[in-house]
């Protein structure tokens, strides 16, 4: 454990608010306030009220999971079909949580602190999380992370406003190019973070791996994909170890 | 069944097949990660698993792309995501070059090579 580090607060607030602001700092804002505007467009597209479609950003928090629940309700799937949908495109957000939670967890954590980060676990919190949490306090950990999820998640639920008001108006390809942001900024944002060689391979091997599973039809693609890229990364990085 | 004609329905609608499904893997991963340390070997094969998904889902995003995203040749939407990550390489690393540089490439190419 480091004696000092790059990043602290003198009180818990301080930490909530340091993580509010570092949210805005960051390129996810704009990004999520981007797809949300997409979102909320969506919705409007397919008739869903606006209170619906902004309550669909609080509780569910997941893009992708947003754009599959409103495309398949709006254009009348049954609701089981919708509901394994969902669910599958979910899948992501266990090893997610899986790798946060030890990160927030100090000696002292009651259990039920980490429910409402576990909420908020979504691609752009998880990233930045995982870049900025290690760099202060472990007891700061928790309401910084909860600051920066709440900071996206407000840019997120203005822009799925706006979108809403703004659907008839929007050209196919600005609505091309609001979808492309979420692939683009995963991409970019997990390769900065990705320091280790572990890392990296996974990226290489999931980028790969993902397609060709997907083009096969498998059932689960993603699922198994991540897992076969982020097994074989684990023991080249192990089988690299033990050559030292 | 009067409630799925009550003015609620949607909202239950949203739970039942919006909430649930999704929230699920959040609360199982809360559950599993009790019993893993940050510092372990455990942990280190989570995280490489966690970026190994979320390549999967991204390199499925541009393959199979969703609503007008899909209105842009595969070919362009390649290049363009290829450039982009030249573009944060060439910035120190910048995600905001990245995702600037991406975006510029998929416009332009979207007017200069519509459907092919």
């Amino acid at each position: 454990m480091p004696d000092f580090y790059k990043m602290d607060f003198a009180t818990y607030s301080a930490a909530f608010f340091g993580g509010f602001r570092s949210a805005w700092l960051s390129v996810f804002a704009y990004v999520l306030f981007g797809t949300y505007v997409g979102i909320g467009a969506l919705a409007y597209d397919f008739n869903f009220s606006l209170t619906w479609v902004t309550l669909s950003t609080l509780v569910v928090w997941a893009g992708p999971a947003q754009v599959i629940l409103i495309s398949t309700l709006g254009g009348g799937a049954q609701l089981i079909e919708v509901a394994v949908a969902v669910g599958l495109s979910g899948v992501r957000l266990l090893p997610m949580v899986v790798s946060l939670m030890p990160l927030l967890r100090g000696p002292q954590t009651k259990s039920y602190q980490l429910l409402l980060p576990a909420h908020f676990t979504a691609v752009s919190m998880w990233v930045e999380s995982m870049r900025l949490a290690p760099l202060m306090p472990v007891e700061r950990r928790i309401p910084f992370c909860n600051g920066i999820a709440f900071g996206y998640m407000t840019s997120a639920m203005i822009a799925t406003v706006i979108g809403y008001y703004l659907a008839a108006q929007l050209p196919d390809l600005l609505t091309a190019a609001l979808l492309f942001l979420t692939p683009m900024s995963f991409l970019v944002s997990i390769a900065r973070n990705s320091s280790m060689l572990v890392d990296r391979l996974a990226l290489v091997l999931g980028l790969v791996l993902g397609p060709v599973l997907a083009y096969r039809n498998i059932e689960l693609d993603v699922m198994w994909a991540g897992i076969a890229a982020g097994t074989i990364a684990y023991v080249a990085h192990r089988i690299r170890e033990s050559l030292r | 069944m009067s409630l799925m004609t009550s003015e609620l329905w949607p909202y239950v609608v949203l739970i039942l097949v919006g909430f649930l499904p999704n929230e699920i893997w959040r609360l199982l991963g809360f559950a599993v990660a009790r019993g893993i340390d940050e510092g372990s070997e455990l942990f280190v094969w989570v995280r490489a698993v966690a970026t190994g998904v979320l390549a999967a889902v991204i390199a499925k995003l541009i393959f199979f792309a969703p609503g007008a995203l899909a209105t842009v040749p595969l070919s362009v939407r390649l290049v363009a995501m290829v450039a982009g990550f030249a573009g944060f390489i060439a910035f120190r690393r910048s995600v905001f070059a990245g995702v600037a540089t991406g975006e510029a490439v998929l416009i332009l190419g979207a007017f200069l090579l519509p459907k092919l």
